[in-house]
């Protein structure tokens, strides 16, 4: 089996006391910062990317996908607990889990999703690690005109499942890769639109962009209104199921489980698509659909199962093809690239320790957080009494001292803090800007296979619909394009966003 | 002459337009080179122009499928926000972590309507302690911690 000589080398890597360590810290992190309110997981990784500059390429890539965890945990906690959900793939457990906790079951509420979480984690582990060998080996045969129609494949289909207008989600993946060019090209040497700012030629910073519009915008629009908690101070008492409640959120877990591991593999997928799917799911096949939003057991169960499947199956196109299909997997492709890794497909047999090791360290970061927080919950929840004029300027500050510290300049956090202001406007105008981001980390990448694409074929266009692979690629894109405009889907698709 | 049914999408629009224009313009000093061999210039004129293109969709379309207001901007936490940490970076070097923490804490807390002089400035106390620890002696970054040193 080589599969499992793959893994064993991948434990290896993983469970050495110094990336178990990283682990624990990355998961400790995540959680922390995604129990606090307006600071979601793309926001979190970009502030604590700069820890991670001094460490092994696997420790540091370890780190981050702990983080990643802790973050979606975290912000599961503070749904049940507070009504508030940390991150988008939380919003749809407010809406049982807050009801149970104010029945008094927070303790089971907490504890089905984190069980939930860690077997369908489990079971989306086995499938990265059984996905990724046949998917690499087929990317290995890609060519530079196949790379560029998976991407633009890869960033339509980020937008036709995301939420919002798709014409506007277009224009702003077009404005990201113009924001990825920035910078000397490396073709000609020539800088382009640097304006002639000397800290421009080497291009505009991943963290920059990420922390300026996910994490300053936020925290701007956050003190916009008033705030408003709902903390459930009771004491929590047990943390353990009945046997009941067991029997009824075991086959909602296992179906949350599937359906997250399928959904997170698709662009744009991953954890909050795959929760409002099960949330919807799960109401549909209820025996008593009045049940849902009173605290309903499933209802808990099934979407944290799946945003956990979804959020590691996205892992699957972002090591095998080197496409980010969300906004926090761009993020993980711009924390490769400052560790000099390329991601694609050549990672898995350049570099299969930390392959490997990443793939094992997710089972394992998903272990430690069942084991680690559900005895601190109590800390997190005090965590959650502190108002957020005291938690902003905290954050804020860290923020701050995570960009300095990338290159020591303080033209880094003026450009964060433009990137802020960007972000606020885009808010007011319903801009989503994760397709930004994710059109931002494959500028670059996207103009390289264009070029030699067109290279290659003595600049004939028609090379990307005569390839097979690539024609097939482009018309799947095109066909989503085409389906998401049918009056019809796109009446389903709204409701589907706003049933939940 | 058909009125503005979608402000934010009809906005939205001209914004992206507006930037189209601009690459497209800008990226004109660029080489275009041809297909086969692009030149700088090239993929950035295809932004430009996809990006006028698409704008001028969102914004014709924002006149006959009615939407929401623009929302209001609240300028106080924009400027106070954003202006602490620019300002965090302009001091960081010559006042030292120390310093710059406190002044930072405060600023930006004027930023909430529930400001607090005194409670912001206890609080920049203990984060600015807790500052130093974590990354000056802990993670060991490049940072001064009092004013005046390199």
């Amino acid at each position: 089996m080589e599969l499992l000589s793959h893994l064993a080398t991948g434990f290896g890597v993983a469970l050495t006391a110094v990336n178990l360590m990283y682990a624990l810290i990355g998961t400790l992190l995540g959680t922390l910062i995604g129990v606090l309110p307006g600071i979601g997981p793309v926001a979190t990784i970009a502030m604590l990317l700069p820890t991670t500059y001094a460490l092994e390429p696997v420790s540091a890539l370890i780190m981050l996908a702990g983080i990643y965890y802790g973050a979606q945990y975290g912000g599961s906690t503070t749904a049940i607990l507070v009504n508030m959900p940390g991150e988008s793939s939380s919003v749809v457990t407010c809406l049982d889990g807050h009801q149970m906790a104010r029945k008094g079951e927070a303790g089971a509420a907490l504890a089905i999703a984190a069980l939930g979480s860690f077997f369908a984690g489990s079971c989306a582990t086995v499938l990265v690690a059984g996905v990724s060998l046949p998917l690499s080996a087929l990317a290995l045969k890609f060519g530079p005109a196949e790379y560029f129609s998976l991407m633009v494949l890869g960033l339509i289909g980020a937008v036709v499942l995301a939420q919002g207008s798709l014409v506007k989600a277009i224009a702003m993946i077009v404005l990201g890769l113009l924001l990825g060019i920035v910078g000397t090209d490396v073709n000609s040497g020539v800088e382009r639109f640097t304006f002639g700012i000397p800290e421009l030629s080497d291009g505009i910073g991943v963290v920059v962009v990420a922390m300026g519009l996910f994490g300053f915008a936020e925290i701007v629009l956050n003190l916009e209104a008033t705030e408003k908690r709902d903390v459930i101070r009771t004491r929590i008492k047990g943390l353990w199921l009945t046997l009941s409640q067991i029997r009824q959120a075991a086959p909602a877990v296992l179906r949350g489980t599937a359906l997250g591991s399928m959904l997170g593999v698709l662009p744009g997928g991953g954890a909050m698509l795959s929760s409002f799917a099960s949330y919807s799911i799960e109401k549909k096949l209820a025996k008593d659909p009045s049940r849902f939003g009173r605290g309903a057991i499933e209802g808990v169960a099934g979407p944290e199962s799946a945003n956990n499947a979804g959020a590691q199956t996205s892992f699957i196109p972002l090591l095998t093809l080197g496409i980010p299909e969300n906004a926090v997997m761009a993020m993980m492709i711009g924390a490769m690239t400052i560790h000099n890794i390329q991601p694609g497909p050549q990672v898995m047999t350049s570099n299969p320790q930390l392959f490997w090791g990443l793939i094992a360290s997710m089972w394992v970061g998903n272990l430690m957080l069942v084991v680690l927080n559900l005895p601190l919950i109590g800390i997190w929840i005090r965590l959650l009494t502190v108002p957020y004029r005291l938690l902003y300027p905290a954050i804020l500050l860290f923020c701050g001292i995570g960009v300095y510290t990338v290159n020591n300049t303080s033209f880094d956090l003026m450009q964060t803090a433009f990137f802020g202001a960007i972000g606020v406007l885009f808010a007011k105008l319903d801009c989503e800007p994760a397709p930004l981001l994710l059109g931002f980390v494959l500028g670059p990448m996207m103009e390289e296979n264009l070029r030699r694409a067109l290279l290659l074929s003595r600049g004939d266009p028609w090379v990307f619909a005569t390839r097979p692979i690539s024609a097939g690629l482009l018309a799947a894109a095109i066909l989503l394009v085409l389906v998401i405009t049918l009056p019809n889907i796109r009446r389903r698709r709204e409701e589907a966003f706003q049933e939940a | 002459m058909p009125s503005i049914r979608n402000p934010k999408d009809f906005w939205a629009g001209v914004l992206f337009v507006a930037i189209g224009i601009a690459t497209f313009a800008y990226a004109a000093r660029y080489a275009l080179g041809t297909a086969a061999r692009m030149g700088p210039g090239y993929f950035p004129r295809i932004l430009g122009l996809l990006l006028m293109v698409l704008g001028a969709i969102v914004a014709l379309r924002a006149l006959y499928v009615p939407g929401s207001r623009v929302p209001r901007f609240h300028w106080r936490p924009i400027v106070i926000v954003l202006g602490s940490v620019v300002l965090f970076g302009a001091i960081v070097q010559p006042l030292g972590v120390a310093v710059s923490t406190v002044i930072l804490v405060v600023v930006a807390s004027a930023a909430s309507r529930e400001f607090r002089p005194r409670e912001a400035l206890l609080s920049g106390i203990v984060l600015a302690a807790l500052a130093v620890g974590v990354f000056v002696v802990g993670l060991s970054l490049q940072l001064p911690i009092w004013p005046g040193q390199p």
